[in-house]
């Protein structure tokens, strides 16, 4: 089987997102799609699975040209797409979600006995058979979830299938289960489309690459014959100076001490202390407990004990407001649901954590506001056309600028990071690690929980290790290697 | 046109629509478009706009406030007996707001405190307050007020020519409008209302701005109360059923959006304005009670329809 896209153009109003672009994909093989926010990677995705359909150009299987307007007529040609955000309805059975839409049924009745039984078979083979088909699909890792949806596009017989940042939210463990799955796709004849950011999965698990940018289609390399640099340089236009840029590291007096942290079960016995200037990494598994510790310390979770000083003085956090007037800013996991308001303006959302800094008797200084604003978008390089515009128009690096402005209106004494450059181009990566360096060079103290290992060994000073609640280990990160980190976080773990 | 245009279009849509429908009245009556005519219209809706602007902070917030007509109710004859117990029409007017607030206030408690949908706390409230204000009431009205000032809140006119009702519903428009569009608190109010977790995490006290804006719809719905109590010289304990409804036909007509966090108070005031201009142009072409009816719940659903369809 041989598939190409060959001159697909597309334009939203008057925006041209794809400019003649060609693609071709052969069964077996395990192609990358890469390129920066924005470059139509997506846009070309959504054409092949349906969703859009392009305003000029042809789709060929085997040479012999098709039509594709509607999801339904991509999985009639073995087209299954597997989005970012999951297509997941939280409240149904994980059946149910299997087989939403074509539920095997007799005169409108569904058949449960076989479809629970298909459902289990299905399940198996993606490595998910202690999922239990009747399970609501909202109480599933977001991992688990990932491989009910490769599941899900299995049983559509898929021949040709696109997988859309699918280990954006998995551990490094989901990540091998995940691998391991798509090799044996690709055994069995399936052509993978990956769409990714992390470059370093790239060259563990495909065979080409091709290079999108601007809506151009730039090139196609055989990922043997290519090397990390050349990529990236084929992405932004540009060669990057530094994948993580350097930060003179000049630690001050310790800013943030927790001793004997717990909250009601899910962490205890954290210990760490971070000095003014330093980035604190955490790395684990998720479930491990990361994503708690920044909570608990946040206010978030209303249950903790153990003790925690700021700046040498006991702090009392039992609310985020308790947190936010004590100088700690937090940076969620979950930009959209968590982060921003998203109907709002870069304004609006940059000033709604101290927008007393802008306002005299609960009144809005409007000119103070928007020049508070227009300083910090030039200070953190947010690139939108003005403060006005809505933030889901931004891509994902501004979007993340955006949520570091929020709390940079008021420099905070301690920043929480959690999975801050989620969803973020490299260009825009190191945009977000130089604004995490220059916070730390202002005598910021920051902790950061990172899945992305290169990231979080090049941004912190140390780093602490969480396995199942506990913290198993604290390094230097100089001294430390993404084995050593991988084998602390699963210390304890029975293998799997 | 940018898409931004199309927004700025959109956000005017029901205020073009009043308009139109304005000008397709006075065309067809000739009554219509007399100065008289315009502040009888604005008269009629006053109530309804008073409770609808604090209906749309509800609303704002996601929510809804479904007991504004049993708190008019009870105000209203607690209004009534403090006169007919002797006390001061000023006293009286301030114990009906302020009973109005703080049973507002009780709606947001149990709504912020005690995580209860607001659809089901106010619901409840609803029916609770209309009982209680059949049994302050005794069941009957109560009428008989002499005092002036209490006369003038709904049947006064300013100058010989602006109703008091009118004063009053545009001096609490203009209250809302800055105070939606040019404070802390306001700002909050669309924070909470378009993502509470991440007003929540922003520092935004979101069950301090959910009581306040329950307690806020309580004393517009007073307010109301007052006015329909001086207007009939008369506090009855069914009085307001109902009025929720039409409340929040105005905040939906005026482009706010149930979902929350998108809306405005202009939009409140023209949705409002064109119920009762609707009501009033039917009325003075004779149309049948009847065929009103049906001539307002398809404008209501067409308005909406468009609304929609701007969005996709």
């Amino acid at each position: 089987m041989n598939l190409s896209m060959k001159g697909i153009s597309k334009s939203f109003g008057t925006v041209r997102v794809l400019d003649n672009v060609d693609f071709t994909i052969a069964g077996g093989e395990i192609h990358a799609l890469v390129g920066e926010n924005g470059a139509g990677k997506s846009t070309l995705m959504k054409i092949l699975s349906g969703a859009h359909t392009a305003d000029s150009g042809s789709i060929l299987i085997d040479g012999e040209p098709i039509a594709i307007h509607s999801t339904r007529e991509a999985e009639a040609h073995g087209i299954a797409i597997i989005h970012q955000e999951l297509n997941m309805i939280p409240q149904l059975s994980v059946m149910d979600n299997l087989f939403l839409g074509r539920e095997p049924n007799v005169l409108g009745v569904i058949r449960r006995g076989r479809m629970h039984a298909e459902a289990r078979v299905l399940l198996g083979r993606v490595g998910a058979a202690q999922v239990d088909p009747d399970r609501e699909a909202h109480t599933l890792s977001i991992g688990l979830q990932q491989l009910v949806e490769i599941a899900k596009a299995l049983s559509l017989n898929a021949r040709v299938l696109i997988m859309d940042e699918p280990t954006a939210s998995l551990t490094e463990r989901e990540i091998a289960t995940l691998f391991t799955i798509m090799r044996e796709l690709k055994a069995r004849g399936v052509a993978i489309v990956y769409v990714s950011h992390r470059m370093e999965e790239l060259f563990s698990i495909c065979d080409k690459v091709s290079v999108l940018r601007d809506g151009h289609f730039i090139g196609e390399r055989e990922v043997a014959q290519t090397n990390f640099n050349e990529i990236v340089q084929l992405m932004v236009g540009r060669e990057l100076k530094e994948r993580f840029p350097k930060r003179a590291a000049a630690l001050g007096a310790v800013r943030l001490k927790v001793e004997d942290l717990a909250d009601d079960g899910h962490i205890s016995g954290i210990n760490f202390e971070v000095r003014a200037g330093e980035v604190l990494g955490i790395s684990g598994l998720i479930g491990a407990g990361r994503s708690r510790i920044l909570n608990t310390l946040f206010g978030v979770n209303r249950q903790m004990s153990g003790t925690v000083s700021l700046d040498g003085k006991p702090l009392s956090v039992r609310r985020p407001i308790d947190a936010i007037a004590a100088g700690i800013g937090y940076v969620t996991e979950d930009r959209k649901g968590q982060g921003l308001v998203a109907d709002w303006s870069v304004r609006e959302n940059t000033t709604l954590v101290h927008l007393d800094k802008y306002s005299r008797f609960g009144i809005v200084n409007r000119k103070a506001e928007d020049a508070g604003v227009k300083e910090l978008m030039e200070e953190l390089h947010v690139r939108a056309r003005d403060a006005e515009l809505e933030v889901k128009s931004l891509s994902g690096g501004n979007e993340q600028k955006v949520v570091f402005a929020k709390w940079l209106v008021s420099p905070p004494k301690v920043l929480l990071l959690d999975e801050p450059t989620r969803g973020v181009d490299v260009g825009g990566k190191a945009e977000i690690y130089q604004i995490i360096n220059n916070l730390a060079a202002a005598g910021t103290a920051i902790v950061m929980v990172s899945s992305e290992l290169p990231e979080v060994l090049a941004m912190s000073d140390r780093i602490l290790v969480m396995c199942e609640g506990r913290q198993t280990a604290i390094f230097d990160a100089k001294a430390a290697t993404q084995e050593a980190l991988m084998t602390a976080a699963t210390r304890g773990v029975r293998a799997a | 046109m940018t898409a931004q245009h199309k927004a700025t279009l959109q956000r005017l849509g029901p205020f073009l629509a009043l308009v139109a429908v304005c000008i397709a009245l006075a065309v067809m009556s000739p009554d219509f478009l007399t100065v008289g005519n315009a502040f009888d219209v604005m008269r009629q809706v006053s109530i309804n706009a008073v409770i609808a602007f604090g209906m749309t902070l509800s609303i704002l917030l996601g929510g809804i406030d479904l007991s504004v007509g049993s708190i008019l109710a009870v105000s209203s004859v607690l209004a009534a007996r403090t006169m007919t117990g002797g006390h001061d029409a000023v006293f009286a007017t301030g114990v009906a707001i302020l009973a109005g607030a703080a049973m507002g206030s009780l709606n947001g408690v149990v709504i912020a405190k005690g995580k209860v949908a607001p659809f089901i706390a106010t619901l409840g409230m609803m029916t609770l307050l209309r009982g209680l204000a059949l049994v302050l009431a005794n069941g009957s009205p109560i009428s008989g007020f002499s005092s002036d000032f209490f006369a003038m809140l709904g049947g006064g006119y300013l100058e010989r020519l602006v109703p008091v009702p009118v004063v009053l519903m545009l001096a609490t428009f203009a209250v809302f409008w800055f105070v939606l569009s040019r404070t802390v608190f306001g700002r909050h109010v669309y924070a909470t209302g378009g993502n509470v977790e991440a007003a929540k995490l922003s520092g935004v006290n979101t069950d301090r701005v959910q009581i306040l804006v329950y307690t806020i719809c309580g004393a517009m719905a007073a307010l109301a109360g007052v006015i329909l109590t001086s207007r009939l010289d008369s506090a009855q304990p069914t009085a307001g059923a109902g009025y929720e409804l039409d409340a929040i036909t105005a905040v939906v007509l005026g482009g706010t959006s149930l979902a929350g966090g998108r809306g405005w108070i202009f939009g409140t005031l023209v949705g409002a304005l064109l119920i009762g201009v609707l009501n009033n142009g039917l009325n003075l072409m004779g149309v049948s009670a009847f065929y009103q009816q049906v001539v307002k719940g398809s404008v209501i659903l067409l308005a909406v329809l468009l609304d929609r369809g701007g969005k996709t």
